[in-house]
């Protein structure tokens, strides 16, 4: 602390508020906003949380039986993205990190194109026509670098008089980086319409958040760039998803760019290629099971009469197909011709370059590519 | 038609197409009220308004990423960086994304963007400010690398920089910026892209050079002219993609090729042209291809550029050794 003298004025002073309806039982700690208390909206939400965790554990078995690449999976997770995917509109725009499927499955990513992307195949992200997700980014996995993007596209939503909100996720890992702060530093100058939200999962691969920054919060770095920034309990979805609406709202009628921290915990290893027992404690893992943003909703919905067990079997029965179907349309996907990889490397192929199509075309298909 | 230096042919070019076309605008550090630190900028803020000309935080990553999610989103963004040793923080943002948005959404997003940026040394500025970068840039996939050499070129090349529906990397001669003037047209034309220009047609030997140096070949090719060597430049303009074609056809000609570059020698551009070269001409070819090009060592401060900085009697060096091998 600096302590004041007599030649001292203070110039500023900021708080972060924490934002929580649901406690981890499953109770309240204040009367839920509208779309909680809307029988069908609620029950929308808890399906596409349950659904993400089923394909998340198909992810994680076809990675497990050879079938998929390396999958960062979202266990634990669930409600962000399926706050995100609730709160933003069908004409904004959502530029991911790569934890964030419940929302690119809300705005229309079939569940196959995701494991097509961890399968090594680009035409998962073509996200379809017709679809919110057909002008969103793809997921993104050089840590923060898409985050100042949102700069540029909220700039271009400014220019032309849209009234579009850009949501730009990321960890609490790429807060560490100079591409956020470039990005969180520059959002008010313009006044843009963006909600940039880090999910604090706790973990960046090996290194803990307390790693990361000496600061108490990761929200009060958004405070720094004059960026309105909060906290919300990230696995709580109603909270996240009143969270995310009021800023992205905010954002909508020129009220400028936010920042919102979602505490959450990765209740899975970093990637299927990691193993998280080299560098935390069980215990810890099974103490944030005990925080799981999908056991808490389900005591919200039971309690308010909105859930019932022959809903769960439902969902889950169905929820299950659905992986299921993704991942056999995943696999049985015709493989890409090999000079596919010049098809969009530019809007036309230089001349130059159309002897190493010609190549790659007369060779053939390649072994080894699955 | 007006006599412009290279820098007011910049100007002109990014004054004629935000007029021709709305979607155009120019962000950068000091580009607004300042014009820019050469004053490329100089009077578009007062014609096209603060909107369409944004001075940007100091923060070249965030300049290069602002200019990708611009583009995607259907403006043209031409991004100003004021010297060619603050582009690397830009690298991480046009290797991993910019080259990348069209191939990795398979055509759904792509970025129309045009980073501009002073290259190369020879104004006395201070560290930092006067290193060669074609080569950095022109090595990665999906880029286009263009290198004006000339008032007149670099007004039609900026155009059809801005036009083409792809990332280019727009380096502009620093050295040329006020050199010589030329008459310039505002005509709206943009030459084309990824091809390489006859400069001067010549028969007993091929100098390949691109901006700043191709001023100091077209001297070495006077004074060569009055030995009676008939010598022709290409200037390649375009070093990504690389018009090896044009080069072809001129080293069938002249069967001599020295290669002239600025840019540190290993892993140079002018590596890549003599590769080409040695695969694709060599039988043509009675001497080997040499290159002049600048050390391997950082460039130098002020007092010491001159040393690195290839110049015409080290050009003329080169061509001696090429006529000693292969008389005519």
């Amino acid at each position: 602390m600096i302590e004041p003298s007599p030649a001292t004025t203070r110039v500023a002073a900021f708080e972060v508020f924490l934002t929580r309806y649901l406690n981890p039982d499953g109770s309240l700690t204040a009367d839920p906003p509208a779309f909680a208390r809307d029988r069908e909206q609620a029950r929308a939400m808890y399906a596409l949380m349950v659904r993400t965790r089923l394909f998340d554990r198909k992810a994680v078995a076809l990675q497990r039986t050879g079938l998929l690449g390396t999958y960062a999976a979202v266990l634990g997770q669930e409600a962000i993205g399926t706050a995100i995917g609730h709160a933003l509109a069908a004409e904004d725009i959502f530029i991911p990190a790569y934890r964030e499927y419940a929302a690119q499955f809300a705005r229309g990513v079939p569940m196959h194109a995701i494991l097509q992307y961890w399968g090594g195949d680009e035409r998962g992200m073509a996200y379809p026509e017709g679809t919110p997700s057909h002008h969103d980014f793809p997921l993104s996995v050089p840590i923060a670098t898409h985050v100042p993007h949102a700069i540029g596209v909220a700039y271009a939503i400014k220019l032309k008089q849209e009234r579009r909100v850009v949501m730009a996720s990321c960890g609490d890992g790429a807060t560490s980086k100079g591409d956020w702060y470039e990005a969180i530093s520059a959002a008010r100058i313009w006044n843009l319409p963006i909600v940039f939200l880090v999910s604090n999962n706790g973990w960046a691969i090996s290194m803990p958040s307390h790693r990361q920054t000496g600061a108490a919060t990761f929200a009060q770095k958004g405070l720094a760039g004059g960026l309105p920034s909060e906290q919300v309990d990230g696995n709580d979805v109603i909270a996240t998803r009143a969270v995310l609406a009021a800023a992205i709202e905010r954002a909508r009628d020129g009220g400028g760019p936010s920042l919102v921290e979602a505490l959450t915990y990765r209740l899975h290893d970093h990637t299927t290629a990691d193993d998280a027992r080299r560098y935390r404690a069980e215990a810890e893992v099974a103490a944030a099971w005990e925080r799981c943003p999908l056991k808490r909703y389900k005591a919200y919905l039971e309690a308010a009469g909105f859930w019932s067990a022959d809903d769960e079997a439902a969902l889950v029965a169905d929820g299950t197909a659905a992986a299921e179907a993704a991942a056999q349309t995943f696999l049985n996907l015709p493989p890409q011709a090999p000079e596919a990889i010049f098809d969009h490397l530019y809007a036309e192929l230089p001349s130059s370059m159309r002897w190493q199509r010609d190549e790659v075309r007369a060779r053939g298909p390649v072994d080894g590519g699955h | 038609m007006a006599d412009l230096a290279l820098i007011e042919a910049v100007n002109l070019a990014l004054a004629s197409e935000m007029q021709r076309d709305a979607r155009v605008v120019v962000l950068g550090e000091d580009i607004g009220r300042n014009g820019g630190v050469f004053r490329a900028t100089l009077g578009l803020l007062d014609r096209y308004g603060p909107e369409r000309v944004i001075d940007t935080p100091l923060a070249e990553m965030l300049v290069a990423a602002m200019a990708i999610g611009l583009s995607t989103q259907g403006i043209r963004a031409v991004a100003e960086i004021q010297f060619s040793g603050f582009l690397y923080p830009c690298l991480d943002q046009v290797v991993n994304h910019a080259t990348r948005y069209r191939n990795r959404t398979r055509g759904r997003l792509s970025c129309p963007l045009v980073i501009r940026a002073p290259n190369g040394g020879g104004i006395h500025a201070p560290e930092h400010h006067s290193e060669s970068l074609e080569a950095t840039f022109a090595h990665l996939p999906g880029l286009r690398v263009v290198a004006p050499s000339s008032p007149a070129r670099a007004y039609g090349l900026l155009l059809a920089a801005i036009r083409d529906p792809d990332p280019v990397i727009f380096l502009e001669p620093t050295r040329l910026y006020r050199l010589f003037k030329q008459p310039v047209e505002d005509s709206g034309e943009a030459l084309p892209l990824d091809t390489c220009f006859i400069d001067r047609s010549g028969t007993d030997i091929t100098l390949v050079s691109w901006g700043a140096m191709m001023h100091d070949t077209r001297l070495a090719a006077d004074r060569l002219a009055e030995d009676g060597i008939s010598a022709e430049i290409i200037d390649v303009a375009t070093l990504k993609p690389l018009d090896l074609d044009t080069i072809l056809e001129s080293v069938a000609k002249t069967g001599r090729c020295v290669i002239v570059s600025e840019s540190a020698r290993a892993g140079g551009w002018a590596s890549e042209i003599a590769a080409g070269l040695a695969e694709h001409g060599l039988l043509s070819l009675f001497a080997p291809v040499m290159r002049v090009a600048g050390y391997d060592t950082p460039m130098p401060l002020a007092r010491q550029e001159r040393v690195y900085i290839p110049d015409v009697s080290r050009i003329l060096h080169e061509v001696r050794k090429v006529f000693e091998m292969a008389p005519r």
